[in-house]
């Protein structure tokens, strides 16, 4: 046990090194790549420099609440609250509560991927994780009245009842096959969080 | 970009609230909460930045009109499997992606091929895939990636049946 536990906690201190160097290699490799491309081709420039603007305020404003959100879930929320919930035996309120807490609309899904991480964490079920990415990814009502407007209502109302059944068979599919054990969040994903 | 903006100021609030509620019960615990939040941040936004430079360079060097234009080319099961992998490597917000399944359709593109594009520009995000892999690790973020593609294949297909 003791072996094992050391095993772990090695490997998981080296790929933690190996990650920061990672991320922080591509970003500077990107920034003059941007530069570069921003410089050479003005008009086409122009408007990466204004979407990644918009998009660095729009991430400015909106990732450290989901951030604080996150910790006073990790803090606050009990395990058992979670488990009872959207656990392994949920059953149907779990899937349901899954979809509703991912409709929800909180901005692009890289927001997502924290807050699942601390209900993966809390001991929700892999597959209710999967469906609330899911919805979170493609449910949105805004967007809903969007596609609505340029694809038509039958359009919309035919994708979205699919895609609600789908999802949902896909979630099971995915936490029976892949993750009949259950599975571990990688522990560097929230340091310091409880379980 | 109205809508964004309410959004958050919705997020904002709550998060205000919350956080106000939390220094009230327990200030030792909110401290806690602020440190996993500090950290999680920290560690994730060199991944978020150079996203969002790669979002930036998509958007802008990627013109919506190739896109349509590749897409309403080919038809059959070739426009539907170029519209899923364009889709599933692309990131584009829905403020665009609509309109330009709309031109899609008007320039020839099949409902499948239009509908294949945009399930898997929702459902599947290589764009985002480095940064799942860390905060929920590779295992997950690899089949659900995967999988959501053939889901959104088969999303696409249920809808290229149903509407004739």
């Amino acid at each position: 046990m003791n072996e094992k536990a050391d095993a772990v906690a090695n490997g998981k201190k080296r790929s933690m090194r190996e990650r920061i160097r990672w991320d922080y290699t591509i970003l500077f490799l990107l920034i003059p790549a941007f530069v570069a491309l921003v410089v050479v081709f003005p008009d086409k420039g122009a408007t990466a420099r204004h979407v990644a603007w918009e998009y660095f305020k729009e991430m400015a404003m909106i990732l450290p609440a989901v951030f604080i959100i996150m910790g006073l879930v990790s803090v606050w929320v009990e395990r058992e609250f979670i488990v009872r919930f959207l656990g392994e035996g949920s059953g149907v309120k779990g899937v349901v509560l899954s979809f509703i807490l991912g409709s929800i609309p909180m901005g692009p899904l890289y927001v997502a991927f924290p807050l699942a991480a601390v209900l993966l964490k809390k001991g929700a079920k892999v597959a209710n994780i999967i469906i609330f990415l899911s919805a979170w990814a493609c449910i949105k009502l805004p967007a809903e009245l969007m596609e609505f407007q340029f694809l038509g209502w039958k359009f919309t109302l035919v994708r979205y009842l699919a895609t609600l059944v789908v999802v949902v068979a896909l979630s099971e599919v995915i936490g029976r096959v892949f993750f009949k054990q259950g599975y571990e969040v990688p522990d560097e994903a929230l340091d310091g969080a409880e379980g | 970009m109205g809508r964004v903006d309410l959004t958050t100021i919705v997020i904002l609030a709550l998060t205000g609230v919350l956080l106000l509620l939390s220094v009230i019960k327990d200030r030792r615990k909110t401290l806690a909460a602020l440190r996993v939040a500090y950290k999680g941040f920290v560690r994730l936004l060199p991944s978020i930045l150079a996203i969002i430079l790669v979002v930036g360079l998509i958007i802008g060097f990627v013109p919506p009109k190739w896109i349509a234009q590749v897409i309403g080319k080919n038809s059959g099961a070739l426009g539907v499997a170029i519209a899923s992998l364009l889709g599933a490597v692309l990131f584009i917000p829905v403020i665009i992606a609509f309109p330009l399944a709309r031109s899609m359709l008007d320039m020839g593109a099949g409902i499948m091929a239009t509908a294949a594009f945009i399930t898997t520009l929702t459902m599947v995000g290589f764009v985002f895939l480095p940064l799942e892999i860390k905060e929920l690790g590779k295992r997950f973020a690899v089949a659900r990636n995967a999988l959501s593609f053939l889901a959104a294949v088969a999303i696409a297909v249920v809808i290229g049946v149903i509407i004739r």
